[in-house]
């Protein structure tokens, strides 16, 4: 008989006053007994809507059978047979608008809770499983990665299990992508990014850092030293400014510079090396995933007041629910319907104001969003001393413009097609935000797997 | 990690490195940079390349020990390793076919890039005037590697205790003055010399390229951290540059972003220095 409770099972999570100074895991996670009564929310049915919703295709209702029989290595192996990084996708993908979104569950009430059963089957079996992953049987080719954000582990981890001999390369000094410089430590512990990895070098994948291709190799040379087919999952990692004055003085900051210098390089650690200011008062401009992490860092250093700035409203704010929720919780400051103007700088250059205007939403643009519009006269001084600049990325165009025949739209984005991910060069296939601009972990690691088992049927027809 | 096979120490506080990196080695050319990180609790640092030997599978590094990271590049010694070691980063010096005749300045450790930019341009057949300027005869660095890639070498010390005294401007001037038709100045070194350079130039008329030196995280253009403004747009210089036309460059603004983090770089210093006394 099916637990018929309108709510999920709750899950732990820090206090919000506590961890608005810690950068610990906000979420604790289910127990056993949570995890296995959460499991026997779900009708098993037949035609199993939530499995179209998630972009790779996890088995949910088969998984949470066996959560819910107290089987949860069986629970484990069911996810891994389609999910590289399930302790990853339990924790960062929006289950809102993915999986959870399309369960029947929720047309009364809560739907199941499947992000936090995958996360609590992936966190156990990393304590309690038992079985060596099995290095498959080598099939003689070798395929190269480039990039190791979740696109690129995906497709790697797949290309693995089929027998590939796979080289991920990497530019930073640490495998991950946003994994490890983008989302903090307290939504995703950099601890499980790297067991994730851990067990892809398992399968036989090998990772090399430090290596920008575009600049220290070619994707031509890559062929030349043997890789039959290559995957391009380079990210959308350059940074947009908004262009308005005073954006060149000191404590402005990009997201990703902010985050990776918390993030990839922690500097909120004493024992590490790379600094970063300390402000008092932080404006973050956006309204995405991306600008409620650095404003949830930004508390997290020590800021009294930090503020979100976004120019239309909630409703339209791209962040996850969850995490606005989360954001709201630790007492960071929505100014919605406002947009920068410009930064005051004081005699030494440092931010010293963000200039604001109000916004009104007026007609509906190509879109389909009410497009804001300036309140003329209703300027006004936020006192801040650090701007983050959350406001979207694009992908880099060091690979298009180094790699002949590869053809990209007029954002920089690759050109693949949307089943195989081929792009208009012969054994090369692109995906994630390299081909969409930026959007969702779950979304690269789908397209991850989509282009591995098209760059699969291509070398073996080869 | 990378090896170090030869460290030389060219004056109190510029060492020369040579460093394994063979892949890094194949590709770089004049103009590149690396970025290093020392161990695991380390920074990431750009460093120009001063030189390469893609035979022997080495890049020259030449550093001066300004802070924390640096000093604790300068306590390795050769067979030790670096944690990190990235590049050939940013776009190649490129120079124009047809140029005849080039003044080529560098001021301290900036003489280490401004070396190879001569040593490129000479093999290119340009006639080159290498203008070298140092605090004191003590720091005078490269000199008989200098004098080897170019037609004219002129040292100049600010206080006059080795060859000619004055700034690496008054040398420049008085060259131009003399009646030297430069067709392009090339201008490594300090942000205020950089600065001063393109404001000798700029009367005359004579494109003046400029190596800018911001803080950097990346270096592969996903930051803009090194985001410097050139002609009133913004610039990433770890992509885009760094050799950027300095008449066009707003040195003020470099200039101060370099401060961001020299409080926190001074106390890091002196942690190091506390460390050692103990």
């Amino acid at each position: 008989m099916a637990n018929m409770s309108l709510e999920k099972v709750k899950m732990p999570e820090q206090d919000p006053n506590v961890r608005n100074k810690n950068f610990e895991e906000v979420a604790l996670g289910y127990d056993e007994i949570m995890a296995m009564e959460e499991a026997t929310r779900c009708l098993h049915c037949k035609n199993k809507p939530c499995v179209s919703g998630c972009p790779v295709n996890v088995r949910i209702p088969e998984f949470i059978e066996k959560v819910a029989a107290g089987d949860f290595a069986e629970a484990y192996r069911i996810i891994t047979s389609t999910n590289a990084l399930p302790a990853v996708c339990g924790r960062v993908c929006p289950q809102e608008s993915q999986c959870e979104g399309k369960c029947v569950r929720g047309i009364k009430g809560e739907p199941v809770a499947i992000g936090r059963l995958e996360r609590f089957v992936a966190d156990w079996y990393m304590k309690n499983g038992t079985d060596k992953t099995e290095k498959p049987q080598s099939n003689g080719k070798k395929a190269a990665v480039i990039g190791a954000g979740p696109a690129g582990l995906s497709c790697a981890g797949d290309l693995a299990r089929k027998g590939y001999q796979v080289t991920i390369f990497e530019a930073f000094h640490k495998a991950g992508g946003v994994l490890v410089y983008g989302i903090p430590e307290f939504r995703l512990p950099k601890k499980i990014v790297q067991k994730e990895i851990d067990k892809l070098s398992e399968l036989g994948v090998t990772v090399e850092t430090n290596m920008v291709i575009g600049k220290v190799l070619s994707v031509d040379e890559l062929f030349e030293m043997g890789y039959e087919a290559v995957f391009i999952g380079s990210g959308a990692g350059l940074p947009s400014f908004l262009g308005i004055e005073g954006e060149g003085y000191i404590g402005v900051y990009s997201a990703n510079e902010f985050l990776t210098r918390i993030n990839l390089m922690k500097a909120y650690l004493d024992e590490y090396d790379t600094p970063i200011r300390h402000a008092k008062a932080v404006a973050v401009v956006g309204g995405g995933n991306v600008a409620m992490d650095a404003a949830r860092s930004a508390k997290r250093l020590g800021a009294e007041h930090v503020y979100i700035v976004y120019r239309r409203s909630e409703a339209e704010m791209p962040a996850r629910a969850e995490e606005i929720h989360h954001a709201k919780e630790e007492g960071i400051e929505f100014l919605l319907l406002t947009n920068p103007t410009k930064v005051l700088g004081n005699e030494n250059s440092e931010v010293c104001g963000l200039e604001c205007v109000k916004m009104e939403l007026g007609e509906p643009d190509d879109s389909g969003r009410r497009r804001p519009q300036p309140i003329k006269g209703s300027e006004f001084v936020l006192d801040v001393d650090s701007v983050i600049m959350a406001v979207g990325t694009s992908p880099n165009p060091l690979l298009r413009t180094t790699t002949d025949g590869l053809e990209a739209n007029r954002r920089g984005c690759l050109v693949a097609d949307e089943e195989t991910m081929k792009t208009t060069r012969e054994g090369v296939y692109a995906g994630g935000d390299a081909v969409t601009g930026a959007a969702t972990v779950i979304l690269a690691m789908g397209a991850g797997k989509k282009a591995a088992a098209a760059i699969d049927e291509y070398l073996q027809n080869k | 990690m990378f090896e170090i096979v030869r460290k030389k120490q060219l004056n109190d506080s510029v060492v020369l490195m040579e460093v394994k990196a063979p892949f890094i080695a194949k590709k770089a050319q004049a103009g590149q940079f690396i970025i290093f990180r020392v161990d695991e609790q380390g920074e990431r640092i750009p460093l120009t390349i001063a030189d390469y030997d893609r035979e022997a599978g080495t890049i020259t590094i030449i550093f001066q020990t300004v802070g924390a990271s640096t000093k604790e590049l300068a306590e390795l010694n050769e067979g030790d390793f670096i944690k990190d070691f990235v590049g050939p980063l940013g776009v190649a010096s490129h120079f124009d076919e047809g140029i005849k005749k080039v003044a080529v300045v560098g001021g301290g450790v900036g003489c280490a890039i401004a070396y190879p930019q001569a040593k490129l341009l000479h093999s290119m057949g340009v006639s080159v005037d290498l203008i070298a300027g140092f605090r004191n005869k003590d720091i005078v660095i490269l000199e008989d590697e200098m004098r080897a890639v170019c037609d004219n070498l002129i040292i100049t010390t600010d206080d006059g205790s080795y060859a000619k005294k004055g700034f690496v401007t008054n040398a420049l001037q008085e060259q131009i003055d003399a009646g030297v038709n430069y067709d392009l100045v090339v201008a490594i070194g300090p942000i205020p010399m950089m600065k001063f350079v393109c404001k000798v130039t700029e009367p005359h008329g004579i494109k003046t390229i400029v190596s800018l030196n911001p803080i950097m995280i990346d270096g592969t253009g996903m930051c803009g951290g090194c985001r410097v403004t050139v002609d009133g747009q913004i610039k990433f210089a770890c992509v885009d540059g760094p050799d950027f036309d300095g008449h066009k460059v707003d040195f003020d603004e470099l200039m101060r972003r370099n401060s961001t983090y020299q409080k926190a770089e001074r106390e890091r210093g002196c942690r190091l220095l506390n460390q050692e006394v103990k």
